[in-house]
This record gives structure tokens, C-alpha cells and sequence, in this order.
């Protein structure tokens, strides 16, 4: 093959993956503007609402809790670790509050849903669209965007605040255990430290990103699982774009949302 | 009962391909008020592309569809929910929800179409449930938890539980023993008659068919090839669907056979 012929092959790949790369975001930004408006429109379906409330926030607390101890303990025990050889141990309750705040908590609750939820989304909406579930909702005068994907949407931009905020209290929790009981700080003035070094904007700012990030997970569980084509293999393949998807637009938005906040 | 004169459906011209492979190809078909039609054909040939195209689930190319006179190819989201109203559709895989109980599957468009309270609906669906020959034993199990042919009762229930003027049946008696595929028959009539319903129904069962149907129509390479009472279709001077009815491997109609 002459290196005109690979040089064309080449862009030939490139051109198709952009167009397909294209087709996708489009048909995406379509399905969550007609997702949105069956947020607003009735009927409003507060039974299934409920359970996805249920279902995306309490059964997700266990999950979320554990990871935001352990990440707050092994935080403090690292931070010590590095503070120690500057004489600056004082700074770790500072560390530990605005790291989980800002960035771990959202982050790792938004990255854990999305393994949890949003894998279990596609896959639920993926085998009732190969079992023509999907279908039998239409022919009973029941949209499924509104019966199936309005509610995880709201339950999700919801719930994921609510979620972070636990874990916001857990994981400065786990940072005062190794503080106080492995690494012998002072209780009170560990706390003193927190809440000293504590802003509001610090909360907000990762309420919002959790927010965001609970749009993403039910978002891409919902079109991965409505999308899906091909028997229990396009449902393999749906769930697991889900989660990848899920996960790198949670790690983008979560670079454009802390330019957003604090870059100055 | 059945009257043929004012079509409950008129379908003229449907034309329905994908990519390069045209699948409906200028079908034209009515569906009389009362009147049970069946569809028949082999395998690949259009009969589910066509019940789809009806029920809104796939946008046909060209052609037209009435429903009581009033066009439903291009019509908006609400008005085409609204049309869906009249609908009732057993599916061949019978599609039940298996996040919810029987009653729930059987009074889906009860509660979630028409805003019936939950207690009320209940007791439509256990007398629907009543209707196809299955107990309130039943009624809170998942429909996991049922055999092929409880599940396709459930799916019967849950097709007339809306009491629609127009049932849709794919393939109803396909997977089922030949005992179970009758009473499937036996309840298809008698509720399609409790109800009052029309009934457009494809199938490539000929027993059923002969037993269920007012009408056979023959879809043959995306057109009507023969359309005629149920008695006259030994009679139809159409070798295709003689070699259909009876089952034969040769004649005019050859089904792609890869080695």
C-alpha cells in the first residue's frame, strides 16, 4: 500500500470516528432536552419518583459512607505523613475539610453512584427494551421518557447533594478518628481547625457539583439502557458505557466546575 | 357484529423499508368495527413491521393509517397517546413489567393511563385476571414467577383491563403447547367479544388463525396478496397461499435457506 493510499485510510478513520463521535453527542443532547421538558410536563409519575428517591439515595448510603471514611482517614494519615517533615500537623484538619468538601466528596460519591446506579439503569431500561417493554408502556398511553426517564433524572439531581452532604460528614469524621486516635491531636482543637478552616462556599460549591454529577449518572443510564439494541449483549455493552461515560464526564465537569468556582 | 362497511382501520399505500430492504411496499388493509383480522405470512416478511406501524412504534416511509377516520401517520405526541387510548396489544413475548405484581402489570393503564385509584384498579384487575381463568392467588405474584402460558393470560388481561375498541395480537399462540395455544384461541374470542373490540392479529399459526379470525389477509413481499372470509382461504386460487396454509416446502413462495 502506497503511503498516499495509508495516509488517506488514516484520515478516512479519523473522519469516520468524528462523524460517528458527532452523531452521538447530538442524538444525547436530544434525548436530555426532551428528558428535561417531561420533568416539567404532566403527568407527574410521584410513585415511581419515590422509588427511585429510595432507590438512588437511602441504598446508596452504605456505599458512599464507607468510601468517604476510608477517605477521609487514609487523607489525614497521608497528610500527616507529608506535614510532619515541615512541622505544619496543624494543617491537616484544614486539608482534610476543604479536600473533602470541594473535590473527594462529590467526586468519589458521584464516581461510586455511578458504578451502582447508573449501571443499574441501563441495564434495568436496556432488558425492557429488548423484552418490548419499552413498547408495551407506549401502547398503554404511557410515555416511557416520562414514566421512566423524568423521574431517575429529578430523583438523581436530587439525591446526590443529599448523598455528598452525608459524606461530607463522614469523611471529616474519618479524618478526626486517625487524628485524634492514631495520630493523639487534641479533639477540641481538631475541631476548632475544621470548623476554622469550614467555608460556606466550600459546601456549596461540591452541592452543586453533586447536583451536576447526579444529572450525568441517571442521564447516561437512561439513554445507555433506551439506546440499547441486540439482546443481552447490547445490554452488557449498555451498562458498561454507562459507567465509563458516566465516570469521565463526572471527571470533566468536575475540572470545568471548580474553574467555574475558583479560578481567580 | 362486525361491520366492514366504516373501517375501524383503513391502511392505503404503507410503505415501510430499512435501509435497502423494503419491507412494506404499498400495503393497503382494512379492519372493520367488530371484526377479528388476521395477518398471516412467513417468517420475515413484514407482519410485525406492519402491527408496529399501527401502534405508533416505528414512523412508516409513506402511505396512510385512519383510525376512526382520522389520520394517525404524523400526528403529535398527545394526540397520538391519546389514539393509543383505543388500543389494546398482547405482544408475542407478552412484555409484562417484572418490576411489578401481576394486578400491577394488569392494571398499568388503568393507573398510570387513566389516573384510577390504586384500590378501584385493583379490583378491575382481578376481575379482568377472572376473565382469562386466573385466581387472586395470583394476582400478587411477579410475573417471573408464572409459567409461559399464565404470563400470556396476564398479557390478555392486561391488554383488555382498559375495556380498548381495537386489540393487537402478535404471534399470541406461538411457544405455547398445542392445549395451552387453545384456550389462548378460546379466550382471545370470548374476550375480544366481552369487550366488543376489534382485533388485528398476526400469526403464521394457521389453527389459530382459522380459529380466531373473521378475515385472513396474506402478506406476501410487503403487499396484501389475498384478503377473504376464513372459509373461502382453501378456495383461494392463489398458489402462494396455498402453499402457505398447508405447509409446504415447495412452490412459488422459496425462503432463504443459508447452509
Amino acid at each position: 500500500m502506497s503511503a498516499a493510499a495509508t495516509a488517506m485510510r488514516a484520515l478516512q478513520l479519523v473522519g469516520s470516528f468524528v462523524l460517528t463521535a458527532l452523531e452521538t453527542t447530538g442524538r444525547l443532547v436530544l434525548f436530555a432536552g426532551a428528558a428535561i421538558s417531561h420533568c416539567f410536563r404532566p403527568p407527574f409519575y410521584w410513585r415511581s419518583f419515590g422509588r427511585q428517591l429510595i432507590d438512588i439515595g437511602y441504598y446508596s448510603l452504605p456505599v458512599v459512607g464507607l468510601t468517604a471514611i476510608f477517605t477521609g482517614m487514609v487523607l489525614a494519615l497521608q497528610s500527616y505523613t507529608g506535614f510532619a517533615r515541615f512541622s505544619a500537623e496543624s494543617a491537616i484538619a484544614t486539608v482534610v475539610v476543604v479536600s473533602i468538601t470541594r473535590e473527594l466528596g462529590p467526586v468519589l460519591a458521584g464516581l461510586m453512584v455511578a458504578g451502582r446506579i447508573g449501571a443499574a439503569m441501563a441495564a434495568e431500561i436496556g432488558t425492557m427494551r429488548v423484552t418490548e417493554q419499552l413498547d408495551a408502556l407506549t401502547t398503554l398511553a404511557t410515555n416511557p421518557m416520562k414514566y421512566l426517564v423524568a423521574p431517575r433524572l429529578v430523583a438523581g439531581v436530587l439525591m446526590l447533594p443529599l448523598l455528598v452532604l452525608i459524606a461530607d460528614v463522614i469523611g471529616v469524621f474519618g479524618g478526626y478518628l486517625v487524628a485524634v486516635y492514631k495520630l493523639g491531636f487534641n479533639p477540641a482543637t481538631y475541631l476548632q481547625n475544621t470548623f476554622d478552616a469550614l467555608k460556606m462556599e466550600d459546601v456549596v460549591s461540591g452541592l452543586v457539583k453533586a447536583g451536576a454529577f447526579g444529572f450525568i449518572i441517571t442521564l447516561m443510564g437512561c439513554y445507555n439502557g433506551y439506546t440499547s439494541r441486540g439482546g443481552a449483549q447490547g445490554v452488557g455493552a449498555a451498562t458498561t458505557n454507562a459507567v465509563v461515560s458516566a465516570s469521565i464526564l463526572i471527571l470533566s465537569f468536575d475540572y470545568i466546575l471548580t474553574e467555574l468556582f475558583f479560578a481567580r | 357484529m362486525k361491520d366492514t362497511a366504516s373501517p375501524k382501520i383503513c391502511i392505503r399505500g404503507l410503505c415501510k423499508a430499512f435501509g435497502s430492504k423494503r419491507v412494506l411496499d404499498g400495503l393497503d388493509l382494512d379492519v372493520g368495527t367488530g371484526e377479528s383480522l388476521v395477518v398471516i405470512g412467513g417468517s420475515g416478511t413484514g407482519k410485525s413491521v406492519l402491527l408496529k406501524c399501527v401502534l405508533g412504534l416505528l414512523r412508516a416511509d409513506a402511505g396512510s393509517i385512519t383510525v376512526d377516520g382520522e389520520e394517525v401517520l404524523g400526528a403529535t405526541v398527545d394526540r397520538r397517546e391519546a389514539i393509543n387510548r383505543k388500543f389494546g396489544m398482547l405482544f408475542q413475548g407478552s412484555a409484562l413489567f417484572d418490576s411489578l405484581t401481576v394486578w400491577e402489570n394488569v392494571a398499568f393503564g388503568l393507573l398510570a393511563g387513566k389516573g384510577m385509584e390504586r384500590k378501584r384498579a385493583r379490583q378491575a384487575a382481578l376481575d379482568k385476571l377472572a376473565q382469562v381463568g386466573l385466581g387472586p392467588d395470583v394476582a400478587m405474584l411477579s410475573p417471573s414467577e408464572l409459567s409461559g402460558g399464565m404470563q400470556k393470560r396476564v398479557a390478555l388481561a392486561r391488554a383488555i383491563a382498559a375495556d380498548p375498541e381495537i386489540i393487537f395480537f402478535d404471534e399470541p399462540t406461538t411457544g405455547l403447547d398445542p392445549i395451552m395455544a387453545d384456550v389462548i384461541n378460546n379466550l382471545i374470542i370470548q374476550t375480544t367479544r366481552e369487550v366488543g373490540a376489534s382485533a388485528l392479529s398476526i400469526t403464521h399459526d394457521m389453527s389459530s388463525a382459522r380459529k380466531i379470525a373473521h378475515r385472513i389477509a396474506m402478506l406476501y413481499q410487503g403487499k396484501i396478496i389475498w384478503a377473504g372470509p376464513v372459509g373461502e382461504i382453501d378456495n383461494s386460487q392463489d398458489d402462494r397461499v396455498d402453499q402457505f396454509i398447508h405447509g409446504r416446502a415447495e412452490g412459488p413462495i422459496h425462503m432463504a435457506v443459508r447452509a
